[in-house]
């Protein structure tokens, strides 16, 4: 399949109709998603609509947008006005969504298709997509595998070939990870530099949401669409912000640190080893790289506590709101009268078992008695591990290692075991907690072992507010590398 | 031996106060009182997923305007936090609400009771909030409405310290709070429509004693009365509990006014953890110093000023002063018309007779008569300078408001309301009284002094009430003791 950038190339030129362009996207959707299950909700006839939409404006002669008919699909936890907003979660089955989401009036304002809704972690919390209420998403690498998650839904349709770009949301791991999982490329930028305004909110100072994409200049271009200051998200910032898409793609005198704590003892070898070859091919590129001892991170062995209790903690405050009250389907499995009762039943029945234990988890955290050893200390450590990350910055540009610490795993094999789950995160979530901008880039596929043939991918993490930089080395180790390997689903089509 | 005598009560009230904005606190849905159900509502503050709430800057104004008002202290930079609980007229299951570092702390808020003594209270806090919405329930159904008109919609909540001892004192405060928010623009302060609404922590301890005693909390009361009534109540209910040798115990208290008694509405045990934690979609702002100081320098005349100004140096007695200062417009209007008179005394009294009177029967408020107050004041200077009567300035501020285009003066005229002061005809009169009573003038003239209010009396009649009475007397006893 084609990138996006020169889908919206031809078609602003008028060498692609944009109603062809859908018609395919969706003959792709019909096809692979009977196997990858990546999508909730196909939403076929908006995509048509939005496509009828840039015909127009081509044919008035007027600019279609830097995303003119390029199809894009969206994790089902950003509110398209009419469509779907299930989160991955019984408690919204039926909910439409009554106004448009920031990042969703970007990409249609910027000519983008958008079409479907893709399959997540109820609402976004997990790391294989084997939460959600709607049935686990396949990995297009291999169908008895997870495409990782919450995201998985979004990386499962770049990776299939359905879509060239896709929106997910990350918390601890969400973009990078299932992008890792699954052979594409995933970025998360700093926080508030995407506008959270119809994201449904699982960790409020952590949720950021970002493109997943099959190349790496599509994902700069897409960020460049949805990244800005957005008045109705305070924690959005304003100020200058350079273009990720024109910044120069340059490894040449880069200073790429590798802190020995990305490379734990819980990751595969065979991970490593990939990772290492990618370091080499950096090196290739002009960069400086170095190990930095260990030491350098003291604090980020503690990043999966506190990172489950602050998002926890803040989940179980924006989830009270899915009260059966308000807005979304009621429990009838009890009939009373009861206020209680009823708010039980409704958020008993109707939320799956990750989500009741995380709010379980951060309501507990957040008590009286409690809130100081668990919720506020783990404010304090957070500061520590930004502080540290903020120090290393001062000697390197970018730091470098792997994404996760092992490939796609089997359907099962972990989501039985919430500790084992929560492992996924071990080398995202430190940036998600330091809100710096990462992005995870495929560097090939593993050569043998419990992953052979599977993806794996690099991470790359920049200072606050370097996104552009963080993108433009993401393009460049691709431009050297040469196009990442695709999926068996995906093919060869162009 | 009552109740009041044999204990002191210490009272601590929570005041909530909506504050006067156009659009609510999170959102820019119009924040307005009587609009049909669920009208002014929006993603925002019927909670849909996703929705973020953002700062309405003029109820961060008004709150800091507040603060000034109250004596507080307004720290350089403040935050938001949430406040977790299930109900279903608050739809995101938490408030925003302010919890460690409120906008406004540390107040000094001066009052004085009925009896005239001083009073201060210590304003712990006053911080910013959310409305919930109405819960309904209509009569015989099993189901209840909501209403989200309300939510969302600016609060000030205000806290003062245990510094109250008697439900009189009680209401003072409030009545002096109610007033001086008004007076600063905050808020209306509109009982009737939820814009003032009380909570009271009340504990009673022996008159002797200085160890305090369990408080319990009394919500919800919406009314000065109800609040006059669920003190004295709760009150009587602690004293009588102890008296009978039991223990007050920290409770939720509800007040019945049909009753007028207290009841339990939550105990200890059921109080709710909040679980406060700083507000993660409105980051910490700054609150200007600068800004701040301007808004204080911008602040009115506070009512308690404006009255001693008015008793102490105008003289006005305190009753005037008191009704002037009750309404920030009757006082604006006072001083206004004071402007073109220069005489309080006079001013406050056509002012707080004919004014009202015809504020009243004809049902507008005094800034919207015809009697502006440079026609007042023509008709307070016509009467101090004796041109007419009082009796006929009555009539003259009738005829003023229904005839805006006529100068008091013109009015006098035509209505033939001239009183006569001058020499001449008056003199006639006088004379021709003098001479047609010339019995009454002998009798006057041996001794009996008394009889001048008769022969006054007479020229009065005469003249057919236009003789200015001071003027005629003068003339009467020059002229009979020439």
């Amino acid at each position: 399949m084609l990138s996006a950038t020169s889908i919206a190339a031809r078609v602003r030129s008028g060498e692609f109709d944009p109603q062809d362009v859908t018609e395919e996207a969706i003959a792709r959707l019909q096809e692979r998603d009977l196997e990858v299950h990546a999508y909730l909700d196909p939403d076929i006839e908006r995509a048509r609509q939005l496509a009828d939409r840039v015909a127009e404006t081509l044919r008035r002669g007027d600019d279609p947008g830097r995303l003119a008919g390029v199809p894009i699909s969206l994790k089902d936890n950003m509110a398209v006005h009419g469509a779907t907003l299930t989160a991955g979660s019984k408690i919204l089955e039926g909910y439409r969504a009554p106004y448009d989401s920031f990042v969703a009036q970007r990409l249609i304002a910027e000519g983008a298709v958008l079409l479907g809704r893709t399959n997540l972690d109820e609402f976004a919390m997990g790391a294989s997509t084997e939460n959600s209420a709607y049935g686990p998403t396949r990995n297009p690498w291999d169908t008895d595998r997870v495409p990782g998650g919450s995201s998985g839904g979004s990386a499962a349709a770049v990776a299939a070939g359905i879509v060239p770009v896709a929106l997910g949301s990350e918390t601890g791991g969400s973009i990078r990870q299932p992008a890792a999982l699954c052979g594409i490329t995933g970025f998360k930028p700093t926080f508030g530099s995407v506008s959270r305004r119809g994201l449904v909110a699982f960790g409020s100072s952590l949720d950021v949401i970002g493109p997943l994409a099959a190349h790496a200049q599509d994902a700069a271009l897409v960020y460049d669409v949805i990244a800005g200051h957005d008045p109705a998200d305070a924690t959005t910032w304003t100020g200058t912000r350079p273009s990720a898409t024109t910044e120069k793609a340059d490894l040449e005198g880069l200073r790429i640190g590798i802190p020995e704590e990305f490379l734990d003892e819980a990751v595969d070898s065979r991970v490593l080893e990939s990772v290492s070859t990618a370091i080499k091919t950096l090196e290739e590129g002009g960069a400086i790289t170095k190990v930095i001892p260990k030491g350098a991170l003291p604090s980020m062995h503690h990043s999966i506590p506190v990172y489950y209790l602050v998002a926890c903690s803040e989940a179980s405050s924006n989830l009270a709101r899915f009260d059966g009250m308000h807005f979304g389907p009621t429990s009838e499995s009890k009939d009373t009268l009861d206020l209680l009762a009823r708010y039980c039943a409704t958020r008993a029945d109707l939320f799956g078992p990750e989500v009741r234990r995380r709010i379980a988890l951060g309501t507990f955290a957040l008590s009286a008695g409690y809130a100081d050893a668990w919720y506020k200390k783990s404010l304090s450590v957070r500061r520590l591990i930004l502080n540290e990350f903020t120090a290393l910055f001062g000697d390197y540009d970018l730091l470098a290692g792997p994404t996760s610490p092992f490939g796609a795993f089997k359907i099962g094999e972990r989501s039985q075991d919430a500790y084992s789950m929560y492992l996924c995160d071990l080398l995202t979530a430190p940036a998600c907690l330091a809100g710096l901008p990462s992005v995870s880039v495929p560097c090939g596929l593993a050569r043998k072992g419990t992953y052979k043939g599977l993806p794996v991918g690099l991470s790359l993490t920049g200072p606050a507010g370097q996104d552009h930089r963080v993108l433009a080395a993401a393009r460049a180790f691709e431009a050297i590398r040469g196009t990442p390997e695709r999926s068996p689903i995906h093919g060869d089509d162009a | 031996m009552t109740a009041d005598m044999r204990w002191r009560s210490v009272i601590g009230l929570e005041v909530h106060v909506q504050l006067s904005t156009a659009s609510k606190m999170f959102c820019r849905c119009e924040a307005r009182f009587g609009a049909p159900p669920n009208t002014l509502i929006c993603p925002v503050c019927t909670s849909q997923p996703g929705t973020l709430p953002t700062l309405n800057g003029e109820a961060l104004r008004l709150g800091v305007l507040a603060g000034l008002a109250l004596g507080c202290t307004i720290d350089p930079s403040t935050k938001f936090d949430r406040k977790n609980y299930f109900y279903p007229d608050l739809p995101k299951g938490y408030q925003i609400s302010q919890f460690d570092r409120p906008l406004c702390r540390d107040g000094h808020f001066k009052f004085s009771t009925e009896e005239g003594e001083p009073r201060e209270v210590n304003i712990v806090r006053a911080h910013l909030e959310e409305d919930s919405g109405k819960i309904i329930h209509p009569e015989g159904v099993n189901f209840s409405l909501v209403d989200l008109n309300r939510a969302g919609t600016p609060l000030l909540e205000i806290v003062s310290g245990p510094d109250l001892h008697s439900p009189d004192e009680a209401m003072a405060y409030l009545q002096e709070l109610r007033r001086t928010l008004r007076y600063a623009g905050v808020a209306d302060c509109d009982m009737e429509k939820g814009g003032f609404r009380c909570d009271a922590n009340i504990s009673i301890m022996p008159v002797d004693s200085d160890t305090l005693g369990t408080r319990t909390e009394t919500k919800n009361l919406n009314s000065f009365r109800f609040v006059a009534g669920a003190l004295q109540a709760e009150i009587e209910r602690q004293a009588a509990v102890l008296e009978s040798g039991g223990t007050v115990i920290q409770e939720t208290m509800a007040y019945d006014p049909d009753t007028g008694k207290t009841s339990v509405l939550r105990s200890k045990e059921d109080a709710h953890d909040y679980r406060y934690f700083p507000e993660p979609d409105l980051p910490e702002f700054r609150v200007d110093p600068a800004w701040v100081a301007e808004l204080s320098a911008g602040l009115p005349e506070l009512p308690r000023a404006r009255q001693t100004r008015y008793a102490v140096d105008l003289g006005l007695n305190k009753r005037d002063a008191d009704t002037l200062v009750a309404e920030k417009e009757l006082g604006d209007y006072f001083e206004a018309t004071l402007e073109f008179t220069k005489k309080p005394k006079e001013t406050a009294n056509w002012l707080l007779t004919e004014l009202l009177r015809l504020s009243n029967d004809r049902k507008l408020p005094i800034h919207e008569l015809n009697t502006t107050p440079a026609r007042l004041a023509e008709l307070v200077n016509l009467v101090a300078s004796g041109g007419v009567s009082i009796q006929a300035g009555r009539l003259l501020a009738t005829a003023m408001e229904e005839q805006p285009g006529q100068s008091a003066e013109q009015l006098a005229q035509s209505m033939d309301l001239v009183q006569l002061s001058d020499d001449g005809a008056l003199r006639q009169i006088v004379e021709q009284v003098i001479e047609s009573e010339s019995s009454v003038v002998e009798r006057y003239r041996s001794g009996n002094v008394g009889l001048l209010n008769a022969l006054l009396g007479s020229v009065m009649k005469a003249s057919r009430g236009k003789a200015n009475p001071k003027a005629a007397r003068q003339l009467l006893l020059d002229t009979l003791d020439s």
